[in-house]
């Protein structure tokens, strides 16, 4: 049994009873919020296994492409050819609030520099290298998704274990905590109460005496 | 105005360089450990790692986690999928929720 260190006053029982109240509203939030975020995460995580498969596959993909370009044009006329970046890509950053995390939303910009669809020479390209250029920004969008669900499943599990302690803190803490000073309290008041009647009846006692 | 940069074996990222994303070739977690604390404070907001690179600097990366930028994603490298973002994020859910979650089970 663990009591708080009060004053065993009636009047801090009364206020013992109002906290105690306090937590167990607060106990039931932090709960409800606790499945909340527990069924967004699955949410989540259902479509990250989904987005890995397609964009395992899309990488694969791509990576096979530019092995490809390579072997046809070689390794040297490739790097010479990429050597200057056709597009500047950057993002803009947006944040979503689940549950009172904030968790960023990417946004994909191209700044495109010239319509151009390819800086390079064709002399010493072949069509292999344009494939393989396609088929990598054709991942760049989900790899983006991915990015963006993932560091939401990062902060979002954070959040859980962080709610997770303080709830389980409430329940097995603070709640019997209250619960035993009150009794504490209460008991302490009414031993007082039969201390002081068991004087008054000995004083009685005293006087009729006399 | 964030950017996009991606680590990795040189073989495997230089593709991404032609799509406009910034291309840092690194083998080893010291490398690692150079390159990601230079992208944080340039402004990068996705950093995408290879498979082989991220499995060595793993310590280093999961104390990266709960930051809200960068978000640091693990991505297969040419020689194939080793299952390994698939694994990473598990790992996590497991942490948080405390059960293991099947993936195929949900799927169905």
């Amino acid at each position: 049994m663990a009591v708080l260190n009060v004053n065993l006053t009636r009047i801090e029982s009364i206020n013992m009873k109002k906290s105690l109240k306090t937590a167990q509203k607060g106990h039931k939030l932090l709960k409800d919020k606790l499945d909340e975020l527990i069924k967004k995460l699955l949410d989540l995580v259902r479509e990250n296994q989904e987005l890995r498969r397609k964009t395992d596959e899309m990488l694969k993909n791509a990576y096979q492409n530019f092995m490809l370009a390579k072997a046809v044009i070689g390794e040297e006329y490739v790097e010479e050819a990429l050597i200057i970046p056709r597009n500047s890509v950057s993002i803009e950053i947006d944040e979503i609030n689940i549950m009172s995390v904030k968790i960023p939303k990417f946004h994909f910009q191209e700044n495109k520099q010239t319509d151009n669809k390819a800086l390079y020479g064709f002399a010493y390209t072949t069509s292999e290298l344009d494939r393989a250029i396609e088929s990598f920004s054709e991942v760049s969008k989900s790899l983006l998704e991915l990015a963006q669900n993932e560091k939401a499943i990062e902060l979002i599990s954070a959040e859980i274990e962080k709610t997770r302690r303080r709830v389980n803190a409430i329940e097995n803490v603070t709640i019997p905590n209250y619960i035993d000073t009150i009794k504490y309290i209460q008991l302490k008041l009414s031993e007082d109460e039969r201390a002081s009647t068991s004087r008054l009846m000995k004083i009685k006692e005293m006087l009729v005496e006399e | 105005m964030y950017k996009i940069a991606v680590i990795g074996d040189k073989e495997s990222i230089f593709g991404f360089s032609a799509i406009g994303m910034d291309i840092y070739p690194a083998y080893e977690e010291e490398d690692v450990k150079k390159i990601i604390p230079k992208l944080i404070e340039e402004n990068y907001a996705i950093i995408y790692v290879t498979e082989n690179v991220s499995m060595k600097a793993k310590k280093y990366m999961e104390k990266l986690q709960t930051n809200k930028i960068p978000a640091i994603v693990t991505i297969p490298s040419n020689t194939g999928s080793l299952q390994y973002g698939e694994k990473r994020i598990k790992d996590m859910v497991q942490k948080a929720v405390g059960i293991e979650i099947n993936f195929k089970e949900s799927n169905s």
